[in-house]
């Protein structure tokens, strides 16, 4: 019996309960005069059924796929002889890697033997007599509610009351499983930060200046003086962030004020979408874009000018960053001052204010939460931008202010840590957590700074 | 156009049929009003159009919406210091010429207005004409209070800043604390200055957006229903602060409501599908009105 099987199984048992409820309760309204004599309209009545069904045996199901192995792994153990269950427990991890291995058929990395074998016999009879009787008590547990329920609906019961609370509790369970998942991953983050900060302690992560993320594996190897300082990796991120972002609010506002105000009908509903597709680019294109075309020209023009600009430049990167980022600005900031009462705009109008002075005065201002929205939306994807930065930036965490020399980011940084072979317990692999939680320290905090300005400047309409 | 407007005239003519006692009562109080009446189908404008000494003139006014003849050659003076009311049913037509007479028209996208309006002897069209300070002299007050998402204070303030009428910071304060309190709005309102504008109760909100358009001292103050969206005791504010204002402002109040503008106007224009049918003081053409149409409206037979 299948895993597909049985949820296929406890689904058509689901539907099967639906039309039983649903023709149980007409059954039950025609000697009282039809169908508006009921509480509930006869589909609540299905519902419920369905529901009352499918939810428990569904969500027991789930508890035991998710028990199921560590059950029968620890059945097998307990039937293991004395003598291997007494062996330290890494080597009896390996052992059991073994048997399961034999089990499935795998390759198997030690020597194979007798009481092996049987095991693995064991666990394969132990993994077919868990479906087996996972599936029968399934459709037992869904046929006896089926029944219960059913028998119990009557003319007045309340299914109506009793779906709607149902689904709001399904409703409320599925939108903590969002927040639930950003918890896991904070915590993971913060977890294994608090490693690195045991082997690099955190001040010199925070202010250090230097960052070169080796470790030594002898004492006395050349080039072995690890430096975990994210100070440039940080002021790197945030200089191309600001270039990125110093291109593409200021066009990105103008082209949604130019859409949403001056623009004909005509143009704008060619013009919007073609803006949008600028987000659908894939950034690797960006990237060689960035450090094929846009690299080597910011370079010969600064040649030209008498500058020293290197091939790989933060300004490449951030200015071909910008132009991706534009459409976030600009079409989240038309939709909302397209979403600004045209009450607002008349009243300015009817003052003799022209439509700049309208615009300025009192469109922006209504419209800057949201505007302030996709800036910030622009912000995140400018901060977390990785693939622009490696092509046309660089990798050497230089501390420089000048964006004509080459920089790198925080998330350039973590790829380069984690790409290839590595020790999950080294500082260098550990260090990538800890630029992680930077990272997202970073962005909550640029999250809370906005939030307040919104708050202080913001001019509610209606 | 035309066509539509025969049937329509018709098919008026053909609901109203009339029982004979109907008729005759009608007849006799139509010989009380000296056999003056214009029939339903004359739809010229009959009454006082013009005034002795007019702040602005409407001289074959026509608009259009695309296909749509909107206003239909509207002639009508509006004088200095007098409240003139446009009545008239839904769609006649009477806010479209309120907004010509501020060249507000000119946002909507395909209306075309022609003939000649003047303010003090000058056509708002003319060439050498700024539609900006034009809209600083004829003020404007809309069917729903519009404040803008500001403070009390720059609500107020809005056009004088934009329009550069106060050199300093106390001139504003001025400016903002005399238009509040012709507004009748100062004592309610003068200890929450930098509260936002939207939290006042809806009369309130009204009348601070009459204090807005105030504050640029215009000649003329148009207002499109301006309580239609309040409850009789706001309203009653409001009608008092017209009998005040119309001392110093002409204004042009559009209303649905037909003792509003018998209390507040001192003539009245009645709009019928696009056609000006009769102008005159207000107690004459709500005690006597010489068109049919005129009649047929104050007396509620439609409308």
């Amino acid at each position: 019996m299948s895993t597909t099987f049985i949820i296929s199984l406890l689904l058509g048992l689901s539907i099967a309960g639906y039309f039983f409820g649903y023709r149980r309760s007409i059954t039950l309204a025609s000697p009282i005069g039809g169908v508006k004599n009921l509480h509930s309209r006869p589909a609540y009545y299905g519902m419920l059924v369905a529901l009352w069904c499918g939810l428990p045996t569904f969500i027991i199901f789930l508890v035991w796929q998710s028990l199921e192995p560590s059950i029968i792994s620890s059945l097998m153990i307990a039937d293991l002889p004395l003598d291997y269950q007494n062996l330290p427990k890494n080597q009896l991890g390996l052992i059991i890697n073994d048997i399961k291995n034999l089990a499935t058929g795998n390759i198997v990395a030690g020597e194979k033997n007798a009481i092996m074998h049987a095991a693995a016999n064991h666990y394969v009879q132990l993994q077919i007599l868990s479906k087996w009787i996972k599936g029968g008590a399934l459709l037992v547990l869904g046929l006896i509610t089926l029944i219960i329920v059913c028998r119990r609906i009557t003319p007045e019961q309340r299914a109506r009351n009793h779906v709607e609370k149902i689904i709001r509790i399904v409703l409320f369970c599925c939108s903590t499983i969002a927040i639930l998942t950003t918890l896991g991953i904070i915590l993971s983050v913060l977890f294994e930060s608090i490693r690195f900060f045991k082997a690099v302690p955190i001040t010199d992560f925070l202010f250090g200046l230097k960052w070169s993320p080796q470790t030594a594996i002898r004492a006395d190897q050349v080039g072995s003086s690890g430096a975990f300082g994210a100070v440039p990796v940080f002021i790197g991120t945030m200089m191309i962030s600001a270039i990125a972002l110093f291109i593409a609010v200021p066009i990105g506002l103008m082209s949604a004020i130019y859409l949403s105000e001056y623009a004909g009908k005509k143009f704008r509903t060619i013009a919007k979408p073609l803006l949008e597709i600028l987000a659908g680019i894939p950034t690797v294109v960006y990237g060689f874009f960035a450090a094929l075309s846009v690299a080597p020209f910011i370079r010969q023009t600064g040649g030209l000018l008498g500058l020293d600009v290197s091939s790989e430049s933060a300004l490449a990167a951030g200015l071909v960053m910008g132009i991706m980022i534009i459409p976030f600005v600009s079409s989240l900031s038309d939709d909302v001052i397209n979403a600004v009462p045209q009450s607002l705009r008349d009243g300015s109008y009817a003052l003799g204010a022209t439509r700049s002075e309208t615009i300025r005065n009192v469109v922006v201002p209504a419209a800057l939460p949201g505007i302030i929205g996709g800036i910030l939306l622009a912000a995140s994807r400018a901060i977390g931008e990785t693939m622009i930065v490696v092509m046309a930036a660089g990798l050497s965490a230089r501390l420089t202010a000048n964006p004509l020399e080459t920089v790198t980011t925080i998330t350039v940084q973590i790829v380069t840590l984690l790409v290839g072979d590595q020790e999950f317990d080294s500082p260098k692999t550990l260090a990538a957590f800890a630029l992680g939680l930077l990272l997202f320290v970073a962005t909550l905090i640029l999250n809370v700074i906005a939030l307040v300005v919104v708050r202080k400047y913001r001019e509610q309409y209606e | 156009m035309e066509s539509i407007m025969d049937i329509e005239g018709a098919t008026l003519a053909d609901n109203i049929s009339m029982t004979l006692e109907q008729q005759a009562m009608a007849s006799d109080q139509e010989a009380i009003k000296k056999k003056t009446i214009v029939s339903r189908e004359d739809r010229r404008t009959v009454g006082e159009i013009y005034t002795e000494d007019p702040r602005m003139t409407c001289r074959n006014v026509n608009v259009h919406y695309g296909d749509n003849h909107a206003i239909i050659d509207a002639n009508i003076d509006i004088g200095r210091n007098e409240v003139l009311a446009m009545i008239g049913p839904s769609g006649c037509g009477k806010s479209t010429f309120l907004r010509c007479l501020n060249r507000m028209n000119d946002t909507v996208e395909g209306c075309r207005v022609t003939g000649e309006i003047t303010l003090d002897g000058q056509d708002i069209h003319g060439k050498n004409i700024d539609v900006v300070p034009l809209r600083a002299q004829i003020g404007m007050v809309f069917q729903k209070p519009n404040p803008f998402p500001k403070s009390i204070f720059d609500n107020v303030a809005y056009g004088p800043k934009i329009h550069g009428l106060a050199s300093n910071k106390s001139d504003l304060e001025e400016i903002v604390e005399t238009s509040l309190q012709k507004a009748g709005l100062w004592e309610e309102v003068k200890d929450r200055l930098n509260l936002p504008g939207t939290g006042l109760s809806g009369g309130q909100q009204q009348r601070l957006c009459i204090a807005r358009a105030i504050a640029v001292s215009p000649e003329v103050i148009l207002m499109d229903e301006p309580c239609s969206a309040l409850d009789p005791i706001a309203t009653a504010r409001i009608e008092e602060l017209i009998a005040e204002l119309r001392k110093q402002y002409s204004i042009v109040i559009v209303t649905h409501s037909m003792q509003q503008a018998a209390r507040v106007s001192g003539r009245t224009a009645y709009f019928h599908l696009g056609d000006l049918i009769e102008v005159g003081e207000t107690e004459r053409v709500f005690t006597n009105p010489r068109h049919q149409l005129t009649e047929d409206y104050i007396t509620g037979r439609f409308g």
